[in-house]
């Protein structure tokens, strides 16, 4: 049985991206930065805010008062998100199983599993993704319901249990996000639980699909070049033409289903078909593998056409094709060997957008890479080459590090410089300053304790004006005199002296009340000086603490981060260099892979050029005078 | 004609051999890079632990909370407007100023909110001027400028500006 690959994935990537950074009704500002971040694909940068935000969110003593408690749930799914995209699955996995292990909403939970099972199976642990997604029950978000059990049909495929993946599959079948995905994998599930039949009825349906975008459209050319090959292994040649003609001409699919459209016009002998799609292949990038079959492939069929003229002139074409293509890959092997290939990974143009790897192609200066194509396009090199770049960035934002800790050093020297000789002369000052505001202070509270009690015990003697405080001692000493004295007028003077001390007591009874108030008020204005007093002196401490603690207490942290920073780049550093290494070692392998095959190619070319021209001599002496056998070889014998 | 059919089955058996013989060098390949990527994700969790740590850093030394002010910048929900430019004036300074790409475009308009602007202002009432460029749905010009007034307190100040096509809205957090 042909090798089938299973597809996944597609629509699971566009759920995820679609998943968590969508929040409208934002209430942390901080979070909604990192989705800003994450919503333009810089995770390092999304996941360095959202860690710090839940650091502090859980280091609070009342988190429930904290605005990231509104999106705590969403936040937590978040970072296990921007791990996954940034390529941390071990992280990812360890984020999202503290979701599944919290108090957490029966969907949330379901939904962690789901995204749980998701990284196992990405991992390659189909076991451990199965256990995952067996801990979903009872409600599971709608976005999610059809992922689910997408996922659990591949799970079961790759642990062997294709009937039970086709059950699952039959499903799903209207799930519109599934279009294509869902019906091709009901046909390879059919075909592992080796129901020939079914299988082929089920890709024909996959193959016919009515869809327009770019996922589903190539699904559908997959399912019908696996259709054309199964046909092929069948020998039911015209049924595999049939298929591979549906496949469309400007897909991913159509260089191979063009080359094997001859091949199966070639096994049912009809050559001069065969020629159709050769011809239109051969045309297209030499770098292809099927497009270099092809020119051979196409004066194989010319060949037995008889056209042997024209097959000598398109074995010569490909001789020479070939010859400058072998040029090509060893001038590519040389450039990864100088390490080009690496350094055009990293340059920064062609990082912006998705379909960077392709773009590689397209730098003029960058011929290691034209071979490469395919095998970048493979998985695990793309990871190898993301781990790459991600490296790379790394050890950019490093060196940066080195450079702003360098500053820092520099901006706390300054401060330490412009503040230790300053604040003992502003600490003195302040310290004479802080003890005359004590003791107005207490003078202050001693007024109002005296206010207070007059309030409950009124005492108008101590409210009277300085004037009448002044009479009031007059007026005593006068009465100690009087009582001394012993002339005749001392009655009368006696008499004189309580008529003045009742004027006076009567005055500071009778204002009592006014005076009373006009002190309250004067009160409440000396408060209000105090307030303005008690801010200033609180602006002056916090001032004089903000200015020590801008230079005191950075020097073990920067210290320690120059440390760790250090080390990590060195690890980037020797990380880089394997994965560096390792890059050039698989791409210049896999040039040597095509290299071999040109000169396989090569070698055939070599013989068929000349035994064709040997044939076209022969037919051409056979049929025509012996001049005009130069015909031959301007390839219009026929 | 034998010949070259044999030629052919002796062509498509030696690309055969070769594309077997990869196969185990794949492998191999495949369980380096796999080794190699659990050491990445090591050194990048690393990473972003010192990133956290130097984001405090930086963030105690250059804006202490008693004079820390961030502005954000966020869209309306589900509105149209096609924003190209903010500038930002604090008590008619410029501060900041950002001009839109379509990824940036996007990633607010997904909900994302941008940090514009992260300073240092004294205690006190203050002014805010957010002026914004852009275009209508029906393709017009469209420019607009606000003026706010916030007071900073000792605690850090967080200043939420929501554009849309109709208003301006400054929010306080």
């Amino acid at each position: 049985m042909l090798r089938a690959t299973l597809i996944v994935g597609c629509s699971l990537a566009g759920v995820l991206a679609a998943g968590s950074c969508a929040s409208r009704d934002l209430r942390d500002l901080y979070f909604g930065e990192a989705l800003y971040q994450a919503n333009q694909g810089r995770y390092f940068e999304a996941l360095e805010r959202l860690d710090a935000e839940l650091a502090l969110h859980k280091g609070v003593d009342e988190p429930q008062r904290d605005s990231l408690q509104f999106h705590i749930g969403e936040a937590e799914f978040s970072v296990g998100d921007f791990e996954l995209y940034y390529r941390m699955h071990l992280r990812a996995g360890r984020a999202i199983k503290a979701v599944l292990e919290g108090a957490v909403d029966e969907s949330v939970r379901n939904e962690a599993a789901y995204r749980l099972a998701r990284i196992h199976f990405q991992k390659d642990q189909a076991a451990d993704a199965l256990l995952a997604l067996d801990r979903i029950s009872g409600k599971v978000p709608v976005a999610i319901r059809d992922d689910v059990e997408f996922l659990r049909a591949n799970v079961y495929m790759a642990l062997g249990r294709p009937a039970d993946a086709a059950g699952v599959l039959k499903r799903l079948q209207s799930a519109q996000s599934l279009t294509g995905f869902a019906a091709y994998n009901l046909g390879i599930a059919m075909l592992q639980e080796g129901r020939e039949q079914d299988a082929i009825l089920q890709l024909d349906k996959a193959g016919q699909l009515s869809v327009n975008d770019a996922g589903p459209l190539a699904i559908r050319d997959k399912s019908n070049m696996l259709l054309g090959k199964l046909m092929l292994e069948s020998t039911d040649f015209t049924r595999a033409q049939q298929y591979f003609d549906r496949v469309r001409l400007d897909g991913p699919f159509s260089n191979q289903a063009l080359l094997s459209a001859g091949w199966a016009d070639v096994s049912a002998q009809n050559y001069e078909r065969a020629v159709v799609p050769w011809s239109m292949l051969a045309k297209r990038e030499i770098t292809d593998a099927a497009v270099q079959e092809a020119m051979l492939a196409l004066p194989y069929a010319y060949s037995k056409l008889n056209v042997h003229g024209r097959a000598a002139v398109l074995y010569s074409d490909a001789l020479k094709s070939f010859g400058e293509e072998l040029t090509k890959v060893d001038a590519s092997m040389k450039s990864i060997a100088e390490g080009r290939f690496l350094k055009a990974l990293v340059r920064e143009e062609i990082q912006q957008d998705k379909g960077w790897a392709i773009r590689l192609r397209t730098l003029p200066d960058a011929p290691e890479t034209y071979y490469l194509m395919q095998l970048m396009a493979s998985n695990d090199f793309q990871t190898a080459l993301q781990n790459y770049l991600d490296l790379d960035e790394l050890r950019r934002k490093m060196a940066g590090w080195q450079t702003s800790l360098d500053a820092y050093e520099d901006m706390i020297r300054l401060r330490r410089k412009n503040y230790e000789p300053l604040l003992p002369g502003i600490d003195a000052q302040f310290r004479e300053l802080d003890a005359q505001i004590r003791l107005r202070m207490e003078q202050r509270n001693h007024l109002q304790q005296r206010l207070h009690q007059l309030l409950i015990e009124p005492r108008p003697d101590l409210l009277a004006t300085a004037d009448e405080r002044i009479v009031l001692e007059t007026l005593r000493g006068i009465e100690q005199s009087l009582e001394k004295a012993n002339a005749a007028d001392v009655p009368q003077l006696q008499e004189r002296l309580r008529r003045l001390k009742g004027v006076l007591t009567w005055t500071l009874y009778t204002s009592y009340p006014q005076r009373l108030t006009e002190a309250h008020e004067h009160l409440n204005a000396l408060n209000a000086d105090i307030a303005v007093l008690n801010k200033q002196y609180q602006e002056f401490v916090r001032a004089r603490q903000a200015a020590e603690h801008s230079y005191l207490g950075y020097d073990d942290t920067i210290k320690r981060l120059r440390t760790r920073a250090a080390e990590s780049l060195q690890a980037v550093n020797q990380l880089m260099a394997q994965q560096g290494h390792l890059i050039e070692t698989v791409a210049i392998d896999e040039l040597r892979t095509r290299r071999a095959r040109l000169e396989v190619y090569q070698t055939q070319a070599r013989y068929a050029v000349a035994d064709s021209y040997d044939r076209a001599a022969k037919v051409q002496g056979n049929s025509a005078p012996p001049d005009s056998s130069q015909a031959a070889s301007t390839g219009g014998s026929r | 004609m034998r010949m070259l059919k044999k030629f052919w089955l002796v062509t498509f058996a030696a690309v055969a051999v070769l594309a077997s013989s990869g196969a185990g060098a794949e492998a191999s390949y495949r369980e380096q890079m796999k080794g190699l990527d659990e050491q990445v994700q090591e050194v990048k969790s690393d990473v972003l632990s010192i990133a956290a740590e130097l984001s405090r850093l930086e963030e105690r030394l250059l804006y202490p909370s008693g004079t820390h002010l961030a502005v954000f910048v966020a869209l309306a929900p589900r509105d149209t407007l096609r924003l190209d430019a903010v500038q930002i004036q604090i008590d008619g300074q410029p501060v900041a100023h950002s001009i839109y790409s379509f990824k940036e475009l996007e990633a607010l308009q997904k909900g994302g909110v941008q940090r514009i602007y992260t300073g240092n202002v004294a205690s006190g009432e203050h002014q805010i001027e957010v002026t914004i460029a852009g275009k209508l749905d029906t393709g017009k010009d469209y420019s607009r400028t606000e003026r706010f007034a916030f007071n900073k307190g000792v605690e850090p100040k967080l200043l939420g500006v929501t554009l849309g096509s109709s208003e301006l809205q400054l929010g306080d957090w």
